[in-house]
């Protein structure tokens, strides 16, 4: 996740790591790593707090005014659980397409790369 | 390539997303596409999403996921049906260095047919089948992800931004940690070395090496022909394991 400031809205950081902040910690399907000093209220979370609490890697390129939040590591794996994380990417014409809008047929995803 | 499998497969029960995986975008991934003319979605990820999320290492990688949207196999190579587009060219046309990649290219050990069966039988037999792997199976042969992996995605993530934006210049040095720091990661050395223009014309983007007349403005430590022949072309693709 790029970032050009580190106080950004709670939404903005669900949507960008996939980790949900609520009242038991910051969660992904069945796992939750417990955070400390957490205001739900609060209008903003700030990423480099949240970044030292759950062993995100924060790189920041201070040259760019540049951020760059990296994954969570902590099961030594990419994926945090078998629940197929969200992707929404658009195809060739701008259309937004997700993943989860497939629910009800077995998909297989396939990467490839024009190089 | 997988228009072929998905006409065959869709009234089964499967539908195949593709996603071209691509800082250049939708003006690379065009011709592909329109090409293979898919009648299932095809995606374009600038940011390599996929390698963050589902932990693609290499292309083709395949992901399959069940009609609840739980994976029950993690990222893995997938050989498409067909062969693999290339630069057109005629005889005698190439330079030695492209006839050198294809030669390499040539040992690399998939067996599509193989795949295509694993495919076929997860349709007929849904969780019971061999190949549906259950929910700690599938994180467990995720690909491997410690804190150094971690850090070298943010860089990777960030060269991607950067060559979103232009800036290629400030792009090498996160491209060149992402290596230092992932140094199996296949997929983001070989967008790296892509954007690399060591020849004009068709080839830009195959080249992935030094350009002939200039090897000393190579800004990376490696490059495809040497790091092909270093892990042998054999062991490019990881072999499938029901």
């Amino acid at each position: 996740m790029i970032l050009d400031h580190l106080a950004i809205s709670r939404a903005a950081f669900e949507a960008g790591t996939g980790w949900q902040i609520k009242p038991e910690g910051a969660c992904r399907g069945e796992v939750c790593i417990p955070l400390r000093n957490q205001d739900a209220n609060a209008p903003t979370v700030d990423v480099a707090d949240l970044a030292a609490q759950m062993g995100l890697p924060l790189v920041h390129d201070e040259a760019l005014g540049l951020w760059s939040l990296g994954p969570w590591s902590g099961n030594d794996r990419t994926l945090v659980s078998a629940e197929a994380p969200e992707l929404e990417l658009p195809d060739l014409d701008g259309n937004l397409f997700r993943l989860s809008s497939l629910r009800g047929q077995k998909v297989l995803l396939v990467a490839w790369a024009p190089y | 390539m997988w228009q072929e499998l998905r006409t065959e497969l869709h009234p089964l029960g499967l539908e195949i997303v593709t996603v071209g995986i691509d800082t250049v975008g939708v003006d690379a991934c065009r011709p592909f596409i329109e090409a293979a003319a898919p009648s299932h979605p095809s995606l374009i990820d600038t940011h390599h999403v996929v390698a963050e999320r589902f932990g693609v290492t290499n292309i083709p990688n395949g992901v399959w996921i069940d009609e609840e949207g739980m994976i029950v196999r993690p990222a893995e190579t997938s050989p498409a049906p067909g062969r693999a587009a290339r630069p057109a060219a005629g005889p005698g046309e190439l330079p030695q260095h492209m006839m050198d990649i294809f030669a390499e290219s040539a040992k690399f050990q998939t067996d599509p047919a193989a795949y295509a069966a694993a495919l076929r039988d997860w349709l007929a037999n849904g969780s019971s089948s061999r190949y549906a792997l259950s929910p700690d199976q599938v994180v467990e042969r995720s690909e491997p992800r410690n804190a150094d992996a971690a850090r070298g995605q943010a860089h990777f993530e960030l060269a991607a931004h950067l060559e979103q934006v232009g800036d290629h210049a400030s792009a090498v040095p996160h491209f060149r940690e992402a290596h230092r720091l992932v140094p199996d990661n296949f997929s983001y050395k070989r967008q790296a070395w892509s954007l690399e223009a060591s020849v004009d014309g068709p080839l830009s983007r195959f080249w992935q090496g030094p350009a002939e007349d200039d090897p000393d403005a190579w800004p990376y430590d490696s490059d495809w022909l040497s790091e092909v022949r270093g892990f042998g072309a054999e062991n490019y693709y990881r072999p499938f394991v029901p």
